[in-house]
């Protein structure tokens, strides 16, 4: 019987060939092509120059996944040790922005970031501005050229850039951590407390290693977007830094078409990323688990 | 046996769906057609730049045509070579500038256009004619005209900025905006440098990039921007940028600190020109919306929009009495010069040519190259 | 377990809350602005909505996303339940290849999603060009369009495709967790294999299909990296027309929708809480 039913993966199975294998192949078909069609590996050559983009680019979503995860494993603890109506609001909360498209909270955040924007007119209205004004120019080499500053550079900074993506992805961090810790089982916990252990000692001895599997699957899910992302540099990064995903966006889209190499920059991160990903679950002992909501 | 029969059905239904799909595209663009009357709806498929029609047009043209338009737009001339590359855009009429018509000219894009649908043509000033993008009149009705050129904001900049030095010095370090597309940036580079905008040497363009990226890694630009420029330079986000005088004068509408120079090392004069893709499907009715757009009256509306000089001489001629009559006052005419640069200016100006394969390439490898 | 939070721990969750609704309040506040701008407040207006619903690219884009992400989740949940049931009813050898090509479309970056399946969808348009002219002058019954697109279609499927991998991972477990002698006890009882799925398996997955396609419709709403890539010219959803909005002066029409689409699923989710809590309540009397 079971057997007879595994013909319902059949379709899929062929949607799969179809629009999953056959794209990623022509990616890499694409990748070791001239653009007239023969085979190359000037494509790759290349790369060299683009050093600079990828260690920035894993730079900053290393940066964005840290923070990520030291802002979203605390909550993610401390929901679960909530009741149980506050746990269910605090889901929905944490749920809810992602359904306004991710653009949209960005472009929110473009407002506030701008030189004029509402976090500077608040700096200057609580007179932080003029306070910085008046040390900087206490200390500096020569006072009298010191020109006073008129708003705090922060966007186009790759600390908006990460702190886009934070912000984007943070539910992403706290869903599958939240969803671990709570189906720890609650006897466990007991058990080591009735052994004697203290709350700090169940936490780094129970807790933690129980909701690696949920760490892991958060960090993939904040690392993977971060690392890729191409409108959260455009929009708060100003173009001037430019990551990954606008290198390859550029090559397709932009203002320099180029699809071969684009598709071997593409291949490049795929890979980097894959093994990435590959290293780190060999921790956590491959689980195919840590689902979200 | 059974497993091929299955699979065969998936086969259908995934090719089915990709077919369908496509036909319920085609429904979904006339789905947005107003009128029922016609038994086919009529769609034109427009992709022109952002900020760069009087939208209450495209309502007219429906109204008398009963054709539904389709408006896009994208971001430069090469993210639409991108586009059209890529086959993400699925256009009938475009809206490219000189350099960009003759490289799709060559590499046989465009259709040629029957001039018969198109009376309107007649309009259009001989000035415009015949340039050495198309150089035969086959392929192209020009909509507008205008120069490139550096805005600053007065109330920022203590200065007279006169020279492309401005966009390089890191005395303005950031608050200085480079534009996004490598055929501007790179020209005003060379310009700075006392290059022709149009050289083919290696060198010349590698000094021009170097210029480029000693800046940028200097800290001079606060961002790369093509239209962002709007926001970024009336509400005081940034002092320096270059872009389009027709632009410009839509920012002055809502900044009055902002001025504009074309720097003595001269600049650039463009012409935009409509064009119809040689695999449009919609090639009637695209040929129907560029006469409407060359008709005087919708010169005279273009213009008084987005501010871009119109090559119908008629219109260009009528749009001092014309902005009077609508705003009851007097046009000035340094406005107007700055919109119609008049000889003198575009004697210093040179027009863009299609550049050669290679140094294409160049181009879009340096700009690859600066973004990092 | 479960103690009260402190404070201070209380105070910490707070704080991620303001971060994380500060911008979407203000996006709200600024909705209701006179003047065009997203920083100076000019008085209180309701001018941005009339303009929002006479602005037609982007109540076609709305509805675009929302048709789209309705149908690709409708799609993806029915298709990902039946793979979900396939994968669990294979050997564990067969399985865990297609298990690791099924989450390619989850860990792969977006854009590289995107990035194939515009390249791919090119390139069967191309040859698809090239059979049905072919086609057409060998015969005269069919015409064939011989010119395919990137629009609609396309965009739908590349939904569809990333949608998938997240029914099957949400049903997968469920599936796992079903008593497996249910189904031959069945079948023994003399139920055919389709009302053995019917009647047994559909009822013990319910729950993790609710919440596979609750998940395909968010990723779908959110998305705008694999739209961009796959939805071409002709079809463009809210996302991808902010994106190019926000390329040009931004029009507080955008801080509009953003407020009525937050409404609307504020809205939604107090309904759906308001009954799983009333059901709870009720259940627990009847218990009691």
């Amino acid at each position: 019987m079971k057997h007879k039913l595994s013909r319902f993966a059949i379709p899929y199975v062929v949607w799969m060939a179809l629009f999953v294998v056959a794209p990623i192949l022509l990616v890499v078909v694409y990748a070791f092509s001239s653009a007239n069609g023969g085979f190359t590996l000037a494509n790759f050559a290349r790369m060299r120059t683009y050093t600079v983009v990828f260690t920035r680019s894993f730079k900053l979503a290393i940066i964005a996944t840290a923070v990520c995860l030291l802002i979203g494993y605390p909550v993610s603890y401390m929901m679960s040790r909530e009741g149980e109506r506050f746990q269910r609001v605090a889901m929905v909360l944490i749920m809810l922005p992602m359904w306004m498209n991710f653009l949209l909270r960005t472009y929110s955040w473009m407002s506030i970031l701008e030189n004029n924007g509402l976090l500077n007119q608040f700096f200057q209205h609580i007179g932080l501005i003029s306070l910085y004004n008046q040390i900087a120019a206490r200390f500096a080499a020569d006072p009298a050229a010191y020109v006073p500053i008129t708003h705090f550079q922060m966007i186009g900074t790759p600390g908006a850039v990460v702190l886009g993506m934070v912000y984007n992805y943070l539910p992403f961090m706290i869903l599958p951590i939240y969803s671990v810790i709570i189906k720890l089982d609650a006897s466990l916990i007991e058990a080591a407390r009735d052994l004697g252990a203290s709350t700090v000692q169940v936490f780094r001895r129970v807790i933690l290693p129980l909701s690696l599997p949920g760490v892991l699957s958060g960090i993939t899910m904040v690392f993977v977007p971060s690392v890729s992302t191409f409108a959260i540099s455009k929009m708060l990064g100003g173009g001037t830094e430019m990551l990954l995903g606008d290198l390859i966006e550029q090559q397709f889209l932009g203002g320099a078409y180029n699809p071969q190499l684009g598709a071997a920059i593409s291949l490049v991160m795929m890979v980097i990323v894959v093994v990435c990903m590959v290293v780190m679950n060999r921790f956590g002992e491959g689980e195919e688990q840590a689902v979200m909501l | 046996m059974k497993k091929v029969t299955a699979l065969t059905l998936a086969c259908l239904i995934a090719a089915s769906l990709l077919l369908s799909g496509c036909s319920v595209r085609r429904d979904d663009t006339t789905a947005a057609g107003t009128n029922s009357s016609g038994s086919t709806k009529r769609v034109v498929n427009v992709c022109s730049w952002g900020e760069y029609i009087d939208e209450d047009l495209i309502d007219r043209f429906e109204e008398e045509t009963g054709i539904t338009v389709n408006y896009q737009t994208a971001e430069s001339n090469e993210a639409l070579y991108s586009l059209l590359k890529t086959g993400a855009g699925d256009y009938d009429v475009i809206v490219p500038s000189d350099y960009m018509i003759a490289r799709l000219i060559s590499e046989d894009m465009l259709a040629e256009l029957n001039y018969d649908n198109i009376p309107n043509y007649a309009l259009i000033d001989e000035q415009y004619k015949g340039l050495n993008f198309d150089p035969d009149n086959k392929y192209t009705v020009p909509y507008t005209w205008g120069t490139l050129g550096i805005i600053y904001n007065t109330s920022m900049v203590d200065e007279e900025i006169t020279s492309w030095d401005a966009m390089f010095d890191s005395k303005y370090a950031g608050s200085v905006l480079m534009i996004r597309n490598s055929r501007d940036a790179l020209a005003a580079a060379l310009l700075d440098l006392g290059y022709s905008l149009n050289t083919t040497d290696e060198e010349e363009i590698r000094q021009a990039y170097a210029l480029l990226s000693d800046a940028k890694s200097k800290g001079v630009y606060q961002g790369f921007v093509m239209d962002e420029v709007f926001q970024k330079m009336e509400g005081g986000n940034a002092a320096i940028a270059m872009y389009y005088a027709g632009d410009y004068l839509t920012m002055l509408e809502n900044n009055e600190d902002l001025a504009f120079v074309i720097p003595e090392e001269g600049s650039n004069w463009f012409v935009d020109a409509m064009c119809v893709l040689k695999n449009a499907q919609h090639k009637e009715e695209a040929e129907a919306w560029i006469n409407f757009i060359a008709s005087t009256e919708a010169n005279l509306a273009n213009m008084d929009y987005i501010w871009y000089a119109s090559p119908n001489a008629e219109a260009l001629a009528e749009y001092p009495a014309y902005y009077e009559e609508t705003y009851g006052e007097e046009l000035d005419m340094g406005l107007y010069e700055i919109m119609a640069a008049p000889q003198e200016v575009l004697d210093r100006c040179e027009i863009y040519e299609n550049l050669p394969a290679p140094v294409l390439t160049l181009y879009n490898d340096l700009w690859t190259e600066l973004g990092i | 377990m479960k103690r009260k939070g402190t404070f201070l721990s209380r105070l910490f969750m707070a704080l991620v809350f303001v971060f994380l609704y500060a911008p979407i309040a203000l996006l709200i506040i600024f909705s209701f602005n006179a003047g065009s701008s997203n920083t100076v407040w000019k008085g209180f207006s309701l001018d941005w909505y009339g303009k929002l619903f006479h602005n037609r690219l982007i109540m076609q884009s709305v509805y675009t996303t929302l048709l789209v992400s309705l149908l690709a989740t409708v799609i993806a949940t029915v298709a990902g339940t039946f793979a979900a049931i396939g994968f669990y009813a294979m050997r564990r050898r067969v399985r865990q290849p297609l298990m690791t090509v099924n989450n390619i479309p989850m860990m792969n970056a977006d854009i590289v999603t995107g990035v194939s399946l515009c390249l791919f969808f090119v390139a069967v348009f191309n040859g698809w060009h090239g059979f049905a002219v072919w086609f057409n002058q060998a015969q005269r019954l069919f015409i064939l369009e011989e010119n395919l697109h990137l629009g609609f279609g396309t965009l739908l499927i590349a939904h569809i495709g990333f949608n998938i991998p997240y029914v099957i991972l949400s049903v997968g477990p469920k599936l796992r967790q079903m008593d497996k002698n249910l189904v031959d006890a069945a079948q023994d009882l003399g139920c055919t294999w389709m009302q053995a799925f019917r009647k047994v398996i559909l009822p013990e997955i319910m729950p993790g299909i609710v919440s596979g396609a609750l998940t395909a419709f968010t990723m779908s709403i959110d998305d705008f990296v694999i739209s961009y890539f796959t939805a071409g010219s002709s079809a463009s959803t809210l996302a991808m027309t902010i994106y190019g909005m926000t390329k040009k002066r931004v029009s507080p029409q955008i801080n509009a929708i953003s407020t009525l689409l937050f409404l609307t699923v504020l809205i939604l989710l107090a309904i759906v809480n308001l009954r799983e809590a009333r059901q709870e309540r009720l259940s627990a009397r009847r218990a009691g």
